[in-house]
């Protein structure tokens, strides 16, 4: 499939080799695990070096190439065998893990709480439960805290992080700076107060007689118990939020935005990229997936395919020699509608691009696969449209 | 099982990208159309369900798009002020700021307080009658069971108190069959297939709420019949017969015939996946919207998918 024509002055390649952290973001659907994957191995086969892509929730065929067999933060490397399967020749290590949520946030814990009875009363509170296991927000943090884990151990050269799907993108960039801001906010304080001293009744107060009557106060103790644990574990979780948001800013890391043309996700990755200017993180790449073919924009075929849309019955007559003169029209008919009809849409796609508002160092486009990628070959021809 | 418009409240949800919120618009026009009074609401504050109808920005305040449709964008702070007025009966909110605020910090420290604050304003425009049919453009398919679950979990975590003695009424709509269901979209894509099918198992483990249909959008057509495509394979491969076809075209036709090859390897890997999801969710209805070759998503394509699953459910 022919590759598609690219503005930018730099090149994928050049990107991986002077970065140590590539953070994909992007919409969800739109092939962002896929493409952490190939540009790691690609990296890992070219570069060298050892490679670690760190995943969400891959596709079960794409973990099964990477050798990932189950959930957990165990970091696997991929056998030189599988390259070797898929006649690459691998310089580096490549290596892949799967983001634990829940794991997360216990080792956070394990690692920050004071002492074991501690550990264990937060481990077991209903509220800790909750938050870690069931909801949303305390991915997006937890992410972060995995990736800056994991660079800081000094274990691999380049680590690629596929972030979670968040609706808005924003959320995990803010995520450290959020952790932080919660655990010394006032509001915490004031309403843990009743529970850190039982000197001052402050339950008859109608602040807290409205939230009780509300909420219960079975539940506003467990909440108050929840955040006095979580309070002793203050100083070093502050300080950690704040280190993970310095590896965000650092120089060394860049961020990868990925997208398709159609318009939500574009206009979603366009939003993400004002809000990494804003912030001066590094835009480094942007990869446009599923792209279609750029054939379909040619004019002279189109005229053709609706010459011979509107009369099958001549092309059919001038391609005798492919007999039943009925089923030939019918041929002609399809293929000329099915051109047109993506002509429509490759169109629509150009006019997206040409639009995209800034123009990032790196614009790399990969052509519309018609088969899902599931193994290392897949994922290094997929590599190969946007390496250089 | 009750026909699907004739539910009170519909989830849609599926993977991002699928087009989930096309489908939610779509529905919601469908049963308007069908004289339903219908309200379409995006849980997400920052969706983009207003593109759909192009009929301005939507707010908590349900917005009128047709005779019997309006469509309103959740915002969980605006939903408890309007639960503290209504139920508790507590008029003005401004005046106890710090409880607004302690709220805003409780739903932080316990995320299942936005969940159920959303949930309950739906299952209480569903109680009060003021809609025959409420769309819900829900979460995506990672979200959606930790706010379908909202209720129970919060009866887990709260034992007693007012929010607990709503709960009961909550969990009674969502898991009466004849009035709520998950509608979940999928596209005939793996990761689509595969999300829908765990999102099926997951539903039927940890919620109380039925899957009434899975809708798989952007089906492709298929070009040739057996015959026809032999016919295709013979005609690309003989270079005297893509002239003859060039020189009736009067332009090159290569091009053409790439796309025509395109359109039917597509087409082949994806019939793979549809009948994976066929078979793993037998029973199940399913309802075809084929890819609609446009230039954009507007009120145009809802419209047009409206349509198609108006042919789909037999109207």
């Amino acid at each position: 499939m022919a590759r598609t024509t690219r503005r930018a002055a730099g090149t994928l390649e050049q990107l991986l080799a002077a970065k140590e952290i590539v953070i994909c973001c992007g919409s969800g659907g739109v092939g962002k695990t896929t493409t952490a994957a190939a540009a790691g191995a690609m990296a890992a086969a070219r570069l060298g070096g050892k490679v670690l892509v760190v995943t969400v929730d891959p596709a079960r065929r794409l973990a099964n190439a990477l050798g990932l067999e189950s959930f957990g933060n165990v970091e696997t490397r991929v056998p030189d065998s599988a390259f070797a399967e898929a006649g690459i020749e691998c310089q580096g290590e490549l290596w892949a893990a799967m983001l634990d949520t829940k794991q997360s946030w216990d080792d956070l814990v394990r690692q920050h709480a004071p002492d074991a009875k501690t550990r264990d009363a937060i481990l077991s509170n209903p509220l800790y439960t909750n938050i870690t296991g069931r909801f949303v927000q305390s991915h997006d943090y937890i992410a972060m805290e995995r990736l800056y884990e994991i660079h800081a151990s000094g274990r691999y050269d380049l680590v690629i992080v596929d972030t979670p799907p968040t609706r808005n993108a924003l959320d995990f960039l803010e995520a450290p700076e959020r952790m932080a801001d919660f655990f010394s906010s006032r509001l915490l304080r004031w309403l843990t107060v009743p529970y850190r001293s039982r000197l001052v009744n402050m339950a008859t107060k109608p602040f807290y007689k409205v939230a009780d009557t509300i909420l219960g106060s079975a539940f506003l103790e467990d909440i108050a118990e929840f955040f006095l644990l979580f309070q002793t574990m203050y100083d070093g979780f502050v300080e950690r939020a704040r280190a993970v948001q310095r590896v965000l800013e650092d120089k060394r890391t860049t961020f990868v935005v990925v997208s398709t043309l159609e318009s939500a996700p574009l206009r979603e990755a366009e939003y993400f990229m004002a809000a990494l200017e804003e912030r001066r993180f590094h835009l480094g790449a942007v990869v446009l997936n599923k792209v279609l073919p750029s054939y379909l924009l040619d004019s002279g075929a189109a005229e053709a395919a609706s010459r011979l849309g509107a009369d099958p019955q001549a092309a059919a007559a001038a391609l005798d020699d492919l007999g039943d003169p009925e089923a030939a029209a019918r041929v002609v008919a399809e293929i000329s509608q099915s051109f047109l009809n993506f002509r429509v849409v490759a169109s629509r796609e150009a006019e997206q691009r040409k639009e995209l508002g800034r123009t990032p160092d790196v614009l790399a486009t990969v052509p519309y696969f018609d088969s899902d990628i599931f193994d290392l070959a897949g994922l290094v021809r997929l590599g190969e449209q946007i390496w250089r | 099982m009750t026909p699907l418009l004739d539910r009170r409240l519909l989830f849609v949800t599926g993977k991002g990208g699928v087009g989930k919120t096309t489908i939610a618009a779509a529905l919601g026009t469908l049963a308007a159309d069908h004289g339903k009074r219908t309200l379409v609401c995006e849980v997400d504050a920052k969706g983009n369900l207003s593109d759909f109808f192009e009929a301005g920005r939507t707010g908590f305040d349900p917005l009128p798009i047709s005779e019997n449709l309006s469509a309103m964008s959740m915002n969980t702070e605006e939903s408890l002020k309007e639960y503290l007025s209504l139920q508790l009966k507590i008029p003005v909110i401004a005046r106890i700021g710090p409880l607004a605020r302690t709220f805003d910090f409780v739903a932080t420290a316990a995320p299942g307080v936005k969940e159920i604050l959303t949930v309950g304003k739906l299952t209480w425009e569903v109680r009060e009658q003021h809609y025959d049919l409420v769309v819900v453009d829900a979460s995506a398919s990672g979200h959606i069971v930790g706010q379908l679950a909202a209720p129970d979990a919060i009866n887990e975590l709260v034992q007693v108190g007012l929010v607990r003695d709503q709960t009961g009424w909550m969990l009674d709509i969502l898991g009466d069959p004849t009035q709520t269901g998950v509608v979940i979209v999928a596209a005939p894509e793996e990761m689509p297939v595969q999300e829908t099918i765990e999102l099926a198992g997951r539903l039927r483990e940890e919620t109380v709420v039925e899957l009434a249909a899975v809708v798989v959008n952007r089906v492709l057509p298929e070009l040739f019949n057996a015959g026809e495509e032999a016919l295709f394979e013979r005609l690309r491969h003989d270079d005297g017969l893509v002239a003859a076809l060039a020189e009736v075209g009067g332009g090159p036709v290569e091009p053409i015939l790439d796309a025509a090859e395109l359109a039917v390897s597509l087409r082949r890997s994806r019939a793979g996946h549809l009948q994976k999801l066929r078979t793993e969710l037998a029973g199940t209805e399913m309802l075809y919207v084929p890819y609609l070759f446009q230039r954009s998503h507007g009120v145009r394509a809802t419209n047009r998918i409206a349509g198609h699953l108006g042919e789909e459910l037999g109207f």
